[in-house]
């Protein structure tokens, strides 16, 4: 506080609550708290006098009813007699798909970019300036529809890859049909694979009853993991676990005898082999996408929607993330680099060596809060009707249901869980980077 | 001994310098092939630039200008999809800027948004007289009548609340002391808007009807309710802002953590749950009878979530601020506000320019999501210009035409506020 007053001689009055810097931070706090109760005991008594006006009652229930209409694009099993709630967690999962590709491309191209806006090229340079200030000037949901109207007007229909002389042909040895419904790519298969893994199955449901091929029926627990895919990350996980001690054990030896083993060819084998080995176990090949009738039939069908809004958000946020990338690189004096190529480092390892660590502690945070305004934009995806969460819980099951104060309240909860789970991480990361000084 | 030294005796001529190093030879030379890789990328990107413009420039410039319908279009260009049809602009950039609005009364759009800069510039540019800033003061009431219309005696009765609170500060604290002027500056003006203002702008209506036409909100549309949308909501978001930052570096507990509470809250969501709130829940949390206006509604979320923005900005302000300057402040004897008012605010405030414009582009841009919950922004609008008969099927030249403003907007203010920058930077490295 501002000054220091003497030790009260006489007794307590009412008037020091205000004038007394003692008791005057308590007061503000007391009446700010009264205050914040009265508004907020307020909204509530509107909102549940309006809702007894109009005949709602506040309830989750409705969640457990039949949803009753489809979700085009999802990555577990759904159809119309699910639950909202199941349309909500598909629409979660959506949402989730979509954040985590499009910040993996967005990172790519906006490292890239970052940096080729940095090069002694001038056309280069140009080119990366006219690209960012594009992105970052125009609205990303005009970019959305804008993405999405490519899509479906430059892209060829699905029977133009008809006929003996069709107009349009896949692309990459017949592998990759891009159609104005989507792209058509090759799903991964397993002629001896393990099935899937029921999660939470219901025993007197009767679909979980083994068949004569010793599997359960597609509706049996609440939704089911594929094996393969488990077996395969549980052997890339271990195999990169072992990598890491390899190279620990590479720098324990450095650090007693200051010679490093060349442990390359040892991590990328104990990476790569069991990997491999496992596909082959699974009996892994590919399920290529083939016209039938007047549709692709096989294949891994991505939507265009989902498509345009993976590019759309992907280039929006790539603009800023080479802002970032660029200003953390400028942000590294010349003299690291001089001082570096003073003790004879070679330029890509000043780069890795040198420049780059100490760049990353300026661009992890603003890179993290670039990733959570994706998250965050990947609610435009109502604009192109992919069914994200906002598409399903926000939009139709609040439209069926007119139970908008219980719909829009989980919306925000589920992003702001999302969100500060982020910022968890990136507090996190900050702890770890501080510098510490003196 | 021979001689062998060698003392010039005359100078020797200035030379050019070697043709590859000067003039244009030297400058592609240096920048676009200094070494083989540069060489192939600087013939690539030459390749993509001929590529896009031989594609881009064909379609932009294309006879269509007087076309009345797409069919008239594509007789024009001959068939051909390869040509932009720019009719549509000529015959709809009228809506696309101004929405619905009568036609009649585009005047008034237009002398608001001319008077915004008049208002703005004072603040903006301290060359300026400073008589002007009266005019900035009065502007947030003009405004809102000259768009909306209606009785000039509302928006006066509205201001007069301000005028009383600020005249019961002034004689109040002489009279009665500083906490008792601070309470009657409140209570005064919000017992005149509830009960007085109302009756007496009805009653001086009737004596003398002073008034312009009114338009309905529901006319509103285009980029000018983009431009009132952002400007407004980052007018009333800056001061909510900076009491908000204040609040997150108090050391009041209950303070701080309702403060941290607003704005993590807000900054978690994406803006569209917001607008959902604004289109289906505001008028739930409202007192029974309430009916907010749709833009107004907006306008609340739309402010609420900048001004989340706003503080954090603000609060970058605040804390690249030297603590000497704080101490320096108490030690002059000066108390919270005042140190805040004379010393910590007008330096924090300038550091904080540049977050503040780019808070204001990123409100701006975002409010083309109020297309989502069906009002008639640009993007609303080119929907609805599309399912015309006469329109169906122009994509390209309407989200062109949109974007092209967009840009033009955005990146002018971006480059204001880095000139801004420099302008402001008073040599601190």
């Amino acid at each position: 506080m501002t000054s220091l007053t003497d030790p009260p001689k006489e007794s307590f009055r009412l008037g020091m609550l205000i004038y007394d810097t003692r008791y005057r931070s308590l007061t503000i706090q007391i009446v700010a708290l009264i205050g914040f109760m009265i508004f907020a005991a307020w909204l509530i008594n509107n909102t549940l006098y309006n809702l007894a006006e109009q005949g709602k009652t506040i309830g989750f229930g409705f969640l457990s009813d039949t949803a009753g209409y489809d979700i085009n694009q999802r990555l577990l099993d759904y159809n119309s007699q699910s639950s909202h709630w199941r349309a909500a967690f598909v629409g979660l999962l959506n949402t989730l798909l979509v954040a985590f590709l499009g910040c993996i491309t967005a990172t790519i191209i906006g490292v890239f970019v970052g940096i080729l806006r940095l090069s002694n090229n001038w056309l280069i340079a140009r080119l990366m300036t006219v690209y960012v200030e594009m992105f970052r000037n125009v609205p990303v949901l005009l970019w959305i529809v804008f993405t999405m109207a490519i899509m479906i007007e430059t892209l060829p229909a699905p029977r133009a890859f008809k006929g003996d002389d069709p107009q349009a042909s896949m692309v990459l040895f017949d592998s990759v049909a891009f159609t104005n419904r989507g792209v058509y790519i090759p799903e991964p298969l397993f002629s001896r694979g393990l099935g899937d893994m029921p999660i939470l199955p219901d025993a007197a449901n009767p679909d979980c009853q083994l068949n004569e091929a010793g599997e359960v029926g597609d509706s049996c627990g609440i939704f089911q993991i594929n094996i393969d895919l488990l077996f395969l990350v549980l052997v890339l996980g271990a195999s990169l676990f072992v990598s890491g001690r390899i190279r620990k054990r590479a720098d324990r030896i450095q650090n007693e005898t200051g010679d490093r083993p060349n442990t390359m060819y040892l991590r990328l084998g104990v990476v790569i082999l069991p990997f491999v080995a496992a596909l082959i176990a699974l009996g892994f090949h590919l399920g290529y996408p083939e016209l039938k009738g007047f549709n692709f039939k096989g294949g891994t069908y991505l939507r265009n929607s989902l498509i345009a809004l993976w590019l759309a958000l992907s280039l929006y946020t790539a603009a800023f993330i080479a802002e970032i990338v660029r200003a953390g690189i400028l942000a590294i004096s010349k003299g690291q680099t001089e001082a570096a190529s003073a003790l004879g480092l070679r330029p890509n390892r000043i780069m890795s060596l040198v420049i780059l660590p100490q760049a990353l502690r300026v661009i992890i945070p603003p890179l993290i809060s670039n990733y959570l305004n994706l998250t965050k934009n990947s609610s435009l995806a109502i604009a192109v009707g992919y069914m994200d969460i906002t598409g399903t819980l926000g939009g139709i099951t609040m439209n069926q249901t007119g139970k908008e104060l219980e719909c829009v309240l989980m919306l925000m909860l589920v992003y702001l869980v999302i969100s500060l789970s982020i910022s968890a991480v990136m507090n996190w990361y900050n702890e770890r980077v501080k510098l510490v000084e003196r | 001994m021979a001689d062998l030294h060698f003392v010039r005796k005359a100078m020797i001529e200035e030379q050019e310098p070697p043709a590859a190093t000067a003039g244009v030879a030297g400058w592609v030379r240096e920048n676009l092939f200094s070494s083989p890789l540069n060489a192939i990328l600087s013939i690539l990107s030459l390749g993509f630039v001929f590529y896009v413009l031989s594609a881009l420039l064909p379609w932009v410039f294309s006879p269509t200008w007087s076309a009345t319908s797409l069919g008239e279009c594509r007789e024009l260009t001959g068939g051909g999809h390869g040509k932009a049809c720019w009719g549509v602009i000529r015959e709809r950039w009228l809506q696309l800027m101004f929405g619905f609005y009568p036609k009649e009364l585009y005047w008034r759009v237009v002398l608001d948004f001319a008077l915004l800069i008049v208002a703005v510039a004072p603040v903006l540019f301290t060359k300026l007289p400073r008589k002007m800033l009266y005019f900035s003061a009065v502007y947030p009431f003009l405004m809102p009548w000259l768009l909306w219309g209606g009785s000039i005696w509302n928006p006066i009765a509205v201001a007069a609340g301000f005028v009383l609170g600020f005249f019961a500060h002034k004689y109040a604290r002489p009279a009665f002391g500083g906490l008792a002027a601070v309470i009657l500056a409140f209570l005064l003006p919000i017992i005149w808007w509830f009960f007085l203002a109302g009756p007496l702008a009805n009653g001086l209506a009737s004596v003398l009807p002073l008034a312009l036409e009114t338009v309905e909100s529901r006319n509103f549309g285009g980029f000018m309710l983009s431009i009132t949308i952002g400007v407004v909501a980052i007018a009333i978001s800056l001061p909510i802002g900076i009491l908000l930052a204040l609040g997150r570096q108090s050391d009041l507990f209950i303070v701080r953590s309702l403060s941290v509470g607003f704005i993590e809250f807000i900054r978690g969501v994406p803006l569209i749950t917001l607008l959902f709130v604004a289109s289906t829940l505001l008028n739930i949390f409202m007192p029974p009878g309430t009916d907010f206006d749709i833009i107004l509604r907006v306008i609340i979320m739309v402010t609420l979530f900048a001004s989340a923005y706003m503080a954090e900005v603000v609060r970058g302000g605040l804390a690249a601020l030297p603590k000497g300057q704080y101490e320096a402040a108490d030690a002059l004897g000066l108390d919270f506000w005042m140190a805040q008012r004379l010393i910590i605010m007008p330096q924090a405030l300038k550091i904080s320019i540049p977050g503040i414009v780019s808070t204001f582009i990123g409100v701006f841009k975002d409010t083309t999501l109020v297309s989502i919950i069906g009002l008639l922004d640009p993007i609303g609008l080119s929907n609805s210009i599309r399912a015309d008969q006469a329109w169906n099927g122009v994509v390209w030249e309407l989200y062109g035409f949109i974007a092209l403003m967009f840009f033009v907007f955005c990146f002018s203010m971006s480059r204001y506020s880095m000139f801004l920058e420099r302008k402001l930077q008073t040599g601190h490295r």
